[in-house]
């Protein structure tokens, strides 16, 4: 009797130090790549190569990280941002996320560039249970939870932002007549399919024309006086910076004057409305998501100048007109909030849950009222737009902010 | 006839290289091999497929040798090879789920095919001019691989994603493991056909066009066979490589086959020293790991320190490889004697 007691007693405290201790092991959990004073996150990027222009993104993310660590870095921990070039090219992509995962063990991969390079790495990370977050790609695709958990996009797909077109199109010109110029490459596509998409099946009536450049082109003029030649009342400019400028500049100099909506991607003031010249850029049309850099209308923005000093002091120099530079900080900042978040319990799953359990998270950069959602069926974090106008010198928003989100396939 | 008058005053294209010289002792072959085998044992799965993609560029780097150094032909045009392999695999692999090991030959055979198509015209150019013929091929592939026509079978622009195999009968190693030594195996076996290549009459043909192409005929070898022949078998082992390189990789997209690909191909084989087959795997090594090194060094400037280190290289050893190993033999026999 008295030693079935004791042994009551004994297996009583056993299992009390078993949860006490366990419960001290789920305050603290970590994986690879993350430890009591750092974490390890791993990135690629085009530093050289065709698309090195995007290099600024990296170093800008980089630049932020080093100011989280002067700050005292995330719950105490230091981030430790390692950035690999891929020169845009998906085997050395394969080569470097590998090297980033088994040479120097990252916790998680963070904002690779490029559609071809996160397809290349997408089946590698996702079998190996390797968070691959915010991809900075706009492909449709990085939406798609079921089949890869382990992969979340960032920005607006590109379908989405071109259904908000069509959508704004079929409300106020029912009628029109609609050319598109689009890159023929995977940028251009998803933008033209989801301009189709978008107007369902006014679509065959609607588009009267459908004209696609090579990124290697020098000049696209030729191609916009074959368009001006069909007559449309409306052009879509599915195009790069570069070729959106040259778009803008052509027509106004053919003294054509359609309805003109660019894409997101090609709105910089800086490197795309100016070098068009302002003149001809009035009333063009886009949608945006992010504040930017050189419009004067943010000079006042209390997060535009928290981005501002943080530019003035790690990245004196840089050129403030670059939206690379506005990107980069709203994914870094993202990737913060994330880490935050999860607390003490860095382990790849749990990163991956907070990334999708992201709940109206406003980072500094973004258009008032766009905010972050993520959920376990929804992994494409930022799926709102508000349509914006060229007036003199800056865009004016106008509108409400629209949602455009695509469902996975 | 002018044009036999340039043909015998212009320089050789590529200096002759005796064909005894165009491998390694025996040695020293079984020192190196004895070293890729027993290496991967030893390292982490990343450095497995960093050797795995050494032995594939290797072998399209060698693939340009037996062109070019064997019979003084120029390709910028590689990458085109390289990607119609790595495609041919790919879409055998995913679309009509076959067997990676058979996919291999049949991409050679395709390569060789439209290699020795691509010869024909390439015949009436020589030198620069057969080099922008080919880079022409280069520039062009990409393009072709996300035309809408293919797009059902390429994947457009979005590629195709490959699935690794297994190795084979249980056997108790990885992916990477198993998937480097098929590659070995694939790569010894062509490195000694070519080696042998070189040694037969087919090779003693490709060299005398080589050295001087109105002589090669007048004894007899029939000039545009052995050309476009030269081009068949180095596209067509260019082919191997890229089906490789598609399992290797997992990933198949026309940004992969890029000019730049080919560029480094042709700077592989000038570092690895043209016309010396064992030098194909050192330049191999060459534009795997300098860029790395660059990087690592200056990131914002990895493009201008990778062009310094390359300068230095043509600077100081401008037979590349074949140099150094020269010295080095020297080195030891004088060592030796002493």
């Amino acid at each position: 009797m008295l030693l079935t007691v004791r042994i009551a007693a004994i297996s009583a405290a056993i299992v009390a130090v078993a949860a006490t201790s366990s419960a001290a092991l789920a305050q603290k959990k970590y994986d690879t790549g993350a430890s009591d004073t750092e974490i390890k996150i791993g990135n690629i990027m085009p530093y050289s190569g065709p698309a090195s222009a995007y290099g600024v993104i990296g170093k800008t993310e980089e630049a932020y990280f080093r100011m989280i660590n002067d700050q005292g870095g995330i719950n105490g921990r230091k981030v430790n941002f390692v950035s690999y070039d891929d020169a845009y090219s998906p085997p050395k992509a394969v080569e470097q996320v590998r090297k980033l995962v088994e040479s120097d063990e990252v916790l998680a991969v963070f904002n690779p560039l490029g559609t071809p390079s996160n397809t290349a790495i997408q089946k590698y990370l996702n079998s190996k249970k390797i968070p691959q977050l915010f991809v900075a790609t706009g492909a449709t695709k990085w939406n798609d939870p079921k089949n890869f958990p382990w992969t979340i996009g960032w920005q607006p797909s590109y379908q989405s932002e071109a259904q908000i077109y069509a959508k704004w199109l079929m409300k106020e010109k029912p009628d029109a007549k609609i050319a598109i110029l689009y890159q023929n490459d995977d940028f251009g596509k998803d933008y033209l399919k989801g301009t189709k998409d978008g107007f369902g099946a006014k679509a065959s009536s609607a588009i009267i024309m459908e004209e696609s450049y090579e990124v290697s082109e020098p000049s696209i003029d030729g191609h916009i006086v074959k368009i001006k030649a069909a007559n449309p009342d409306v052009l879509l400019i599915y195009t790069t910076p570069k070729f959106g400028a040259q778009t803008i500049k052509k027509t106004a100099e053919l003294g054509w004057k359609p309805l003109q909506i660019i894409t997101n991607v090609s709105i910089s003031v800086g490197s795309v409305m100016q070098p068009a010249g302002f003149d001809n850029a009035q009333n063009v049309l886009s949608a945006a998501y992010a504040k930017d850099g050189s419009d004067p209308q943010w000079a006042n923005d209390p997060g535009m100048k928290k981005w501002n000093a943080f530019l003035d002091k790690y990245m004196p120099g840089v050129d403030k007109t670059d939206n690379g530079v506005v990107y980069g900080y709203g994914a870094a900042q993202t990737l913060a909030k994330v880490l935050e978040m999860c607390g003490d319990d860095l382990t790849r799953a749990n990163v991956m849950k907070q990334a999708a359990s992201l709940k109206d998270f406003a980072p500094d950069t973004l258009l008032p009222g766009v905010k972050i959602n993520t959920s376990a069926t929804d992994f494409a974090p930022i799926a709102q737009l508000q349509m914006q106008r060229f007036k003199g010198q800056k865009w004016e928003l106008f509108g409400e902010i629209i949602s455009g989100d695509v469902p996975s396939e | 006839m002018s044009a036999a008058e340039e043909v015998v005053t212009e320089a050789p294209a590529v200096e002759a290289v005796p064909k005894r010289a165009m491998t390694l002792g025996y040695g020293t072959s079984l020192a190196v091999l004895a070293a890729l085998i027993l290496i991967p044992l030893f390292v982490k799965n990343f450095i497995i497929f960093q050797m795995t993609m050494l032995l594939i560029y290797g072998l399209a780097v060698l693939a340009l040798n037996i062109l070019t150094g064997g019979s003084g032909q120029f390709s910028l045009g590689q990458s085109a090879f390289y990607a119609v392999g790595a495609y041919t695999s790919a879409i055998l692999m995913e679309h009509a789920g076959m067997n990676y090991a058979l996919t291999l030959p049949i991409a050679g055979l395709i390569c060789f095919g439209f290699g020795f198509l691509f010869g024909q015209p390439a015949l009436r150019l020589s030198g620069v001019y057969l080099a922008l013929a080919t880079f022409a091929l280069a520039t062009a592939m990409p393009q072709l691989l996300k035309l809408g026509y293919f797009e059902h079978w390429t994947g457009g622009v979005q590629g195709l994603v490959v699935t690794k195999p297994d190795a084979p009968f249980g056997l108790p190693m990885g992916q990477d493991m198993w998937l480097y030594y098929f590659t070995l195996a694939v790569s010894i076996a062509i490195y000694v056909a070519s080696v042998n290549l070189l040694r037969s009459r087919s090779g003693r043909a490709f060299m005398a066009i080589r050295d001087n192409e109105i002589a090669a005929s007048a004894m007899g070898v029939d000039v545009a066979l052995y050309k476009t022949l030269a081009f068949g078998v180095s596209a067509g082992i260019t082919g191997v490589a890229g089906g490789l390189g598609a399992i290797a990789v997992q990933f198949v997209a026309p940004d992969g086959y890029t000019i730049t690909l080919a560029i480094s191909l042709f700077l592989g084989m000038v570092v690895g020293g043209v016309g010396w087959l064992p030098g194909s795997i050192v330049g191999s090594a060459f534009i795997i790991f300098v860029p790395n090194i660059a990087e690592s060094i200056s990131k914002g400037l990895s493009g201008a320190v990778f062009g310094v280190l390359l300068f230095l290289v043509i600077f100081l050893v401008p037979h590349g490889a074949r140099q150094v190993a020269i010295v080095a033999q020297q080195l030891i026999a004088k060592l030796k004697k002493n």
